[in-house]
């Protein structure tokens, strides 16, 4: 009875390795292959709902900044043929741990800009480096707010005229909440996510580049509508397309 | 009497596994809270002493339960009653988010900080000095908190920031303050003299999304992280995490930190504390900083 045993053991470990060294193997040839891309457009489905314009009257200078282009809530930004502006495009499943891991070293670019956030929402890789700027002649504060148990921890620093840029970063993927205390309507988003990604423009489209051939789960995330999801396969190479539609609300 | 007794089983089966469903969320967290009571994130250094956790289920069941709650997570029996805005909700332990800390915003503070916060009290909201218990006791549940929240499982505590001899006050550093609070805006939320009523006093929240009050320098209160000059240098250099009070380290040098602490003095009603400060404001005839004069470079 027991050298059988043996035996049956024997060969699940070598199914094992085997099955190992696969896996191995196609992830390696996939790299050598060459990385492909996922583009789309991300559309309004109706009408856009009107945005509200922002009463800045609490600062006199973000009121000066503004009054030749009244700044309003930025919950939707519709553009060109009803394009979605601010849609983060992310791969939610079917990436390998090497390549969810990897970390690009360009660094996001957060600035405070006539009392608003440009951009309002930033999108950036979990470990990857951002940076916090202001280009105002008024102070604010940085607050961002995640969920501390989930890993990531909120911080509050002040940022003055003249302020020297914040350079920070993430742990895990999040989508996190930004605010001014002293300006209250400015508010943003941290979107990170792990592995590639993209935000959409004005008109809304978006290419996520860096992509290793697979199949993969796409996320386009939206502040008010939430998430949609869509199966994409890439090949080597290759560009796969994923167009997105939110309904108007 | 047959089909009686299986009904009775049936009954008794529906029942127990009703409750075992309803309790299994809390019991799962007990479990864990266990688990991190026995791990060594559960202790405490204060000076000499040295905390034990397991002395600290008692005190803690007798002082701190009743709004800090068994699981730490501030819904004690008595949390429902802190209902009035701008009184602070009992502080989340599971969270670990702290407004007094010796250490940058972001991180956990030192066991000291802990310490130091649970026998000071919390000035305006309902967390009483409690330095009537042996200084043991308040080692113990240092080390009690710490077992509430993961993150002491896996960061550690920040780098206290460095604060440098504090110098002598002089006029020149009085004035020195004021060109600070103007040039960080201190009065967007505290107001030009300190009284909590610049232009975005009134709509501050803390993380929670709770009101509350920036600190009125000119009524008498005491800062919530300690009365000293110390104290107030650490309060705005660490900021007040939770709270919309940011951290000005990257933007306030150290000898600048010191001016700003006199001139924040000379706010204050007089006192003994602060008798210099005010002297010297007086004599210079230092008016409110004007929002609207030109930024000094």
């Amino acid at each position: 009875m027991k050298p059988q045993r043996n035996h049956g053991l024997a060969a699940i470990l070598a199914t094992l390795v085997l099955v190992g060294l696969g896996a191995l193997m196609i992830s390696q040839s996939a790299i050598a292959a060459g990385d492909g891309k996922i583009s789309g457009t991300v559309k309004l489905d109706g009408t856009a709902p009107h945005m509200k314009g922002i009463d800045m009257s609490k600062d006199p200078w973000c009121v000066k900044q503004n009054s030749a282009d009244p700044a309003h809530l930025q919950l939707v930004e519709v553009g060109k043929n009803n394009g979605l502006e601010n849609v983060v495009l992310y791969i939610s499943e079917g990436l390998s741990a090497e390549a969810a891991s990897a970390k690009p070293t360009a660094v996001p670019v957060f600035n405070q800009k006539n009392c608003m956030y440009t951009p309002h929402v930033l999108a950036m890789d979990a470990g990857q480096d951002f940076k916090v700027e202001t280009s105002d002649q008024t102070a604010h504060n940085i607050h961002p707010n995640p969920n501390p148990l989930a890993g990531n921890i909120p911080w509050n620093q002040s940022q003055p005229p003249g302020a020297p840029a914040i350079v920070k970063s993430w742990k895990v993927a999040e989508m996190i909440p930004v605010k001014c205390n002293i300006h209250p309507w400015m508010s943003g988003w941290f979107i990170v996510v792990k592995g590639p990604y993209a935000t959409t423009n004005e008109d809304g489209s978006y290419t996520i580049e860096n992509v290793p051939p697979g199949s993969y789960t796409v996320s386009a995330w939206q502040e008010t509508y939430g998430t949609q999801t869509q199966k994409v396969t890439v090949a080597a190479g290759a560009a796969a397309t994923a167009d997105f539609s939110f309904k108007a609300k | 009497m047959h089909t009686n007794l299986l009904r009775w089983s049936l009954w008794s089966g529906v029942v127990v596994a009703l409750c075992l469903s309803t309790s299994s969320y809390a019991q799962l967290t007990t479990n864990q809270l266990q688990q991190w009571l026995n791990s060594p994130a559960a202790s405490s250094h204060v000076g000499k002493a040295t905390g034990n956790v397991h002395a600290a289920a008692l005190p803690y069941r007798r002082y701190c339960v009743g709004c800090h709650g068994e699981l730490g997570d501030g819904n004690g029996e008595n949390a429902v009653w802190f209902s009035t805005p701008m009184y602070a909700q009992p502080r989340n332990f599971q969270l670990a988010i702290f407004k007094c800390r010796s250490t940058p915003t972001g991180t956990l503070p030192t066991d000291q900080d802990l310490y130091d916060s649970i026998g000071r009290g919390f000035d305006r909201s309902n967390m009483p000095s409690w330095n009537q218990l042996t200084k043991q006791d308040r080692v113990d549940l240092v080390a009690w908190i710490k077992h509430f929240s993961p993150r002491w499982q896996t960061e550690k505590a920040g780098t206290p920031i460095q604060i440098p001899p504090e110098p002598q006050v002089t006029p020149e550093r009085v004035k020195a303050g004021q060109a600070v609070f103007a040039k960080m805006q201190c009065y967007k939320c505290h107001g030009v003299q300190g009284m909590a009523n610049g232009p975005s006093a009134t709509t501050l929240t803390d993380d929670l999304g709770q009101p509350i009050w920036a600190f009125n320098f000119t009524d008498g209160s005491r800062p919530k992280c300690g009365t000293t000059d110390t104290d107030i240098y650490r309060i705005f250099m660490t900021g007040l995490d939770g709270t919309p009070m940011p951290s000005f380290a990257d933007n306030i040098k150290p000898d600048e930190a010191w001016d700003l602490v006199f001139y924040l003095r000379s706010l204050q009603p007089r006192n003994s504390y602060n008798a210099k400060e005010r002297q010297i404001a007086n004599q210079l005839g230092l008016k409110p900083v004007d929002p609207n004069a030109a930024p000094a470079q």
